[in-house]
């Protein structure tokens, strides 16, 4: 169901959920936190459908700032959608102009949930100190997305920058799968025996700089970029062995495969996450991720991001 | 209990605060002993795949079916498909199909055929060079236990396993599935079978009951709160009542079912192990050895009535008759087909227990399991003392002012608690309301299946979530005084009608002591 307020404020927003939980027993009780999503008005619908979806695992108030022209007739329009048409939560979606085109805190505050946490996400292009916006400062946890930015490594660094605890970004969260699966393997391998790594990725992508500076970070050994072709994010991980080298590497298909000295090959399923599963996993834990910290602040700058020319492999 | 990385010094890459990395199993591989029993199909395999779908599994997983059908290893794999996507909890993906179908391996013959154990550890070793699985095994019994001597031993002959495991050498685990045994005796028996080739911390014994969200919450809500805490004590609980209902019959478990009942069936062992959590001390940490101190405790202080009057004073017991049950005709238990007319197996039972410890010294403890019941429901009711009635007036069969926190186990999996509320108006009445708490709202649509996480600690080496022999036997102590004391009176369990809440002597047996069931 779709509600529809023409030129309202968020007092009147407010009352209506009141009145439809009373009326029709739309209940956002069971609720475990308040995801606000500030973008512009081309980017509410695939932001929504991505929130609806990670709702599924974290039932959520869903609150969607359009910011439209601050030149245009100060004006609030709001949508709500409950039922069938926002999955597990309740959306709110609020379209601002003039006045009301800087977010600020009076905007959402009457709809915030209750106790809960705020979350804060800018799909697009995040601002440089996400922390100290409106937004950010009333959101336990802020999540931008450098992937949307035109250049990763300037990217990088602004997010370095203007990073404060509790910022996150999804070109960390990305990477997790390959994480977990480069972590499995030094499970069994001797890290004594590990002399260098290559990072082979596109250099469109952060994840790559990202990976590369976890990993320059914790295993204190040479760490090499290798760029290959734009647009297909992480290529591959080569670890460099004195007993010969191991490698982990995905083309184009959601399998990897595992290349061990002495070992059959092995698949893996290493599928491209979407962005419903990257933001599943930023809202299972809402306390700062300090290793994504310690990555930006100490791996980055100790990363040798030059790239080379990528093997053949 | 260390995994494969005995020998390999600490990961630089495994973090405590990196919560994002999950750990998965080291390479290994399974074999599925009953790969066509109903729980294989149904549960087992299922939730193989969807552990690697999730990618859990590590990419050397191999699962090799041993049984007596004529099969290869494609039939096999066209089994192990069929039952994926019929029961399956995730989606169905070709890639991952093909990932997971690659370590199918299936080793026809007996339980008791040399032959086909001597094909077993040609199969595992040609897994190991074309898998990697490096000798890891796990060994999953989902057969009756009456072949765990033949199975076991010619694991034994064949070099499969071995009681002394070196520590650098690949692990070799054991899972195997409730009864454990059918009395204290039996018990002891079983495990020294197992325990002759296997040892006692490479034995994984499946609760499965212990592998569901809602019984490990049971931890978070009591440890994990500050307000529950506090009250979770003789001084504000009046008694405790642990259900666990059925609303089918035995159907296709005649043959198993007579002789054992609903206390040797279920509560020897679910229903102990609820109580146990419910009652037990807080653990100082996660460990297995902690945890299950805390239980063995906690079990250890139970206390049965030792004289037949007690006893028969402390249980109900009952079998479901013919009738009719939610608009349907149901076949009553003594007249289901193929059945022993004269049997005197329990379809319900009902016991009263205590536990002598200072925290619940005087809080009976009221446990029922039973067949055709009026719905499936398995819960834990905590029911406090009623409050002092100086405020508000009590009028005579109110039952308002007990609070009681129910711990849904399933279906339904949550939280409810029951509080006195004013009725709206000039008067001051009083009403209980409901204040619900449901799994499913507030968290995740699909929580993992219990067998998911179980099977993910066997291959992980993770044994908290498993009970020990010592809780085997601890619970058969438990038990046995009843089952003994029904078997010498040599009557027929009381007749209860299909769809109702069990036999008359069950609701006598709390009307002694002022109490009644709660309807769950």
């Amino acid at each position: 169901m779709k509600i529809r307020m023409q030129d309202t404020t968020t007092s009147q927003v407010a009352k209506r959920i009141t009145q439809l939980r009373e009326k029709s027993g739309v209940v956002t009780l069971g609720r475990v936190l308040t995801l606000v999503i500030s973008t512009d008005d081309a980017g509410i619908e695939s932001a929504v459908q991505a929130a609806n979806a990670a709702s599924l695992e974290h039932p959520c108030r869903i609150i969607v700032l359009a910011l439209g022209d601050p030149a245009a007739p100060t004006r609030l329009d709001a949508e709500i959608r409950v039922g069938g048409d926002a999955g597990a939560s309740d959306v709110v979606v609020l379209w601002c102009a003039g006045e009301n085109a800087h977010a600020d805190e009076s905007l959402v505050s009457g709809l915030l949930l209750p106790d809960a946490p705020i979350v804060a996400w800018w799909p697009g292009v995040p601002p440089e100190v996400p922390s100290a916006t409106a937004l950010g400062r009333l959101a336990h946890r802020r999540i931008t997305d450098t992937a949307s930015a035109s250049a990763a490594e300037p990217a990088l660094w602004a997010l370095r920058a203007g990073h404060h605890e509790g910022d996150t970004d999804l070109a960390w969260t990305r990477l997790t799968l390959w994480r977990i699966q480069v972590a499995g393997i030094f499970d069994t391998l001797d890290v004594a025996t590990l002399r260098s790594v290559t990072v082979d990725g596109a250099p469109d992508s952060p994840s790559t700089m990202l990976l590369a500076a976890w990993l320059t970070l914790t295993l204190k050994v040479p760490v090499t970029i290798a760029h290959s072709k734009v647009g297909h994010g992480i290529r591959a991980v080569r670890l460099r062995c004195t007993d010969g080298d191991v490698v982990l590497s995905r083309s184009q298909s959601q399998v990897a495969r595992l290349y061990q000295q002495g070992r059959p090959v092995q698949r893996i399923s290493l599928p491209r996450r979407t962005i419903q599963d990257c933001l599943a996993e930023e809202l299972r834990r809402l306390d700062p991720d300090e290793v994504f910290g310690a990555v930006l602040h100490q791996g980055l700058p100790r990363t040798d991001l030059s790239p080379v020319q990528a093997s053949e492999r | 209990m260390a995994g494969e990385s005995r020998t390999v010094p600490r990961n630089p890459l495994r973090d405590p605060r990196d919560r994002r990395l999950t750990r998965i199993a080291g390479p290994s591989a399974l074999v599925l002993f009953g790969v066509t029993g109903d729980l294989a199909k149904k549960k087992l395999l299922p939730a193989m795949y969807d552990l690697a779908q999730r990618g859990l599994l590590p990419p050397a997983f191999s699962l090799v079916g041993f049984g007596r059908r004529d099969w290869s290893d494609e039939e096999f794999a066209d089994y192990v498909r069929a039952a994926v996507e019929a029961s399956s909890r995730t989606t169905f993906d070709e890639t991952v199909w093909d990932q997971f179908r690659g370590g199918l391996r299936f080793v026809s013959g007996a339980f008791d055929d040399e032959a086909a154990y001597v094909r077993l550890d040609e199969v595992l070793a040609e897994l190991e060079t074309s898998r990697g699985t490096r000798g890891n095994t796990a060994f999953y019994l989902s057969i009756p236990p009456d072949w765990f001597e033949a199975v076991s031993h010619h694991l034994a002959d064949q070099g499969l396993a071995d009681r002394s495991q070196p520590a650098d050498g690949p692990w070799r685990r054991v899972v195997i599935e409730k009864p454990f045994g059918h009395d204290l005796a039996s018990a002891q028996e079983l495990n020294a079978v197992i325990e002759r080739v296997f040892p006692s911390d490479a034995v994984f014994r499946i609760d499965h009951y212990l592998g569901k969200e809602t019984v490990q919450n049971i931890l978070a809500f009591r440890f994990a709160n500050r307000m529950f805490e506090p009250l979770w004590n003789a001084e504000h609980v009046d008694h405790v009542q642990i259900t666990m209902a059925e609303d089918i019959g035995i159907g296709g478990r005649a043959s198993y079912y007579d002789g054992v009942g609903a206390a040797r069936d279920v509560i020897q062992n679910h229903l102990l192990q609820l109580l146990a959590f419910t009652a037990m001390e807080e653990p100082i940490s996660f460990d297995a050895d902690h945890l299950r101190a805390e239980k063995e405790k906690v079990l250890e202080a139970v206390t049965v009535p030792d004289t037949p009057e007690g006893l028969a004073g402390a249980s109900a017991r009952g079998q479901y008759t013919s009738g009719w049950q939610g608009g349907e005709q149901v076949t009553g238990f003594l007249d289901e087909e193929g059945f022993n007319p004269a049997s005197v197996t329990e379809t319900y039972a009902a016991l009263k227990v205590g536990i002598r410890t200072r925290r619940w010294q005087g809080v009976p403890f009221y446990l029922r399991a039973g067949k055709r019941l009026g719905r499936r429901v398995t819960e834990i009711a905590v029911v406090f003392k009623k409050p002092p009635h100086l405020l508000f007036p009590v009028h005579d069969g109110d039952e308002f002012g007990q609070n009681v926190i129910v711990i849904r186990v399933q279906p339904d999996e949550g939280v409810t608690i029951r509080f006195a509320s004013k009725v709206p108006g000039t008067q001051t009445e009083i009403r209980d309301v409901t204040m619900d708490f449901g799994y499913g709202h507030a968290f995740t649509e699909d929580s993992p299946e219990a067998y998911e996480r179980l099977i993910l600690d066997v291959l992980l080496g993770e044994p908290p979530l498993f009970p020990r022999q010592a809780e085997v036997e601890l619970s058969w102590r438990i038990v046995d005084p009843f089952e003994e004391h029904w078997a010498s009176l040599g009557t027929q369990p009381e007749p209860y009608a299909p769809g109702t809440w069990g036999p008359p002597s069950a609701d006598a047996l709390m009307a002694r002591d002022g109490r009644s069931w709660r309807r769950p």
